[in-house]
């Protein structure tokens, strides 16, 4: 399961938007073995491609180094298909480099709908697991869960508290 | 009877010659950052040491004692693997000669395995996965 404050995940999406339909990545670091994304840091897509993305390398360097300063680990590592659902493609399994962080995917192939979803990416195997999207802003106990690509377009952003 | 005494002496009394550390065993110096994915190799250690006046010599130091390390890093035909990136301290080797990048005592090496990826249509041209990591790729693939 993963658990993300609803702010992060719209910082996410309005960042795949703001690129599509080149495909957007980046990590949402957080304390080191907390599983708690806290930190959102958009990575420019070296590829600039609708079908691929990559790190730039330097950023990626500098990006890991600032987190090994702080303690931190990339929690969340997405990015979006910018044409296809959000899951993840051969590619992305064999890329896949990091077994401790939630791959999060976000389809921006409707213009009106979000498709979020996560996955573990171990050993070349994908599990999809549950988000679960905290209204930090509204009520810490006031969660709404979503699973298997539910699509967000269903809550209202109106009471993000941003 | 001078010889007890001096045997019992804390200090000599006269200097011995020196010892200095013989070279060999301080040329381990320059630092490895290993990622989270390569640490099988290195029984789970995040930081360790190697020598070498080149990546390559470094890499293949390395995988003297981590066994399969340069492996994953490095292609059959000798080349570092595309999608692993590998700097000497904040410079990426690519810009530095790739495996002939000169290395000093001191220096820091970082490995990160590239974060990549694409849309399944990339998989058909086969543009992208002909250049696919087996250096980063998981030893077992779920077939589909």
């Amino acid at each position: 399961m993963l658990s993300i404050d609803r702010s992060i995940v719209d910082a996410i999406v309005a960042h795949a938007r703001r690129d599509h339909p080149d495909e957007a990545c980046g990590v949402v670091a957080g304390p080191v073995g907390s599983d708690t994304p806290t930190r959102h840091i958009p990575m420019e897509n070296a590829a600039r491609s609708m079908t691929f993305y990559e790190f730039d390398s330097m950023e990626h360097l500098r990006v890991w180094r600032e987190m090994d300063d702080r303690d931190e680990e990339p929690v969340v590592i997405y990015h979006s298909h910018t044409a296809t659902e959000a899951y993840p493609s051969r590619t992305d399994v064999s890329f896949a480099g990091e077994p401790g962080a939630h791959y999060l995917l976000v389809s921006t192939r409707e213009s009106d709908t979000e498709e979020i979803r996560s996955f573990r990416i171990v050993d070349g195997v994908v599990t999809e697991e549950p988000v679960r999207i905290l209204d930090a802003g509204v009520d810490p106990h006031a969660v709404q869960s979503y699973m298997f690509g539910q699509s967000p377009a269903t809550v209202d952003y109106e009471c993000s508290g941003r | 009877m001078f010889g007890p005494l001096t045997t019992l002496s804390p200090r000599p009394l006269f200097p011995s010659p020196s010892i200095q550390p013989i070279e060999e065993y301080d040329i381990m110096a320059i630092e490895v950052r290993i990622p989270t994915i390569l640490r099988s190799y290195t029984g789970g250690t995040k930081v360790v040491e190697g020598s070498g006046d080149t990546l390559d010599d470094l890499l293949t130091d390395l995988d003297s004692r981590h066994s399969g390390l340069r492996g994953r890093l490095v292609t059959e035909a000798g080349a570092l693997h595309r999608f692993v990136n590998v700097y000497v301290n904040d410079e990426d080797v690519r810009f530095l000669g790739a495996l002939d990048a000169k290395l000093n005592d001191g220096d820091s090496v970082t490995i990160l395995p590239a974060v990549a990826g694409g849309a399944p249509g990339v998989s058909a041209t086969g543009h992208h996965v002909a250049a696919a990591p087996a250096e980063v790729r998981a030893p077992r693939v779920t077939a589909s």
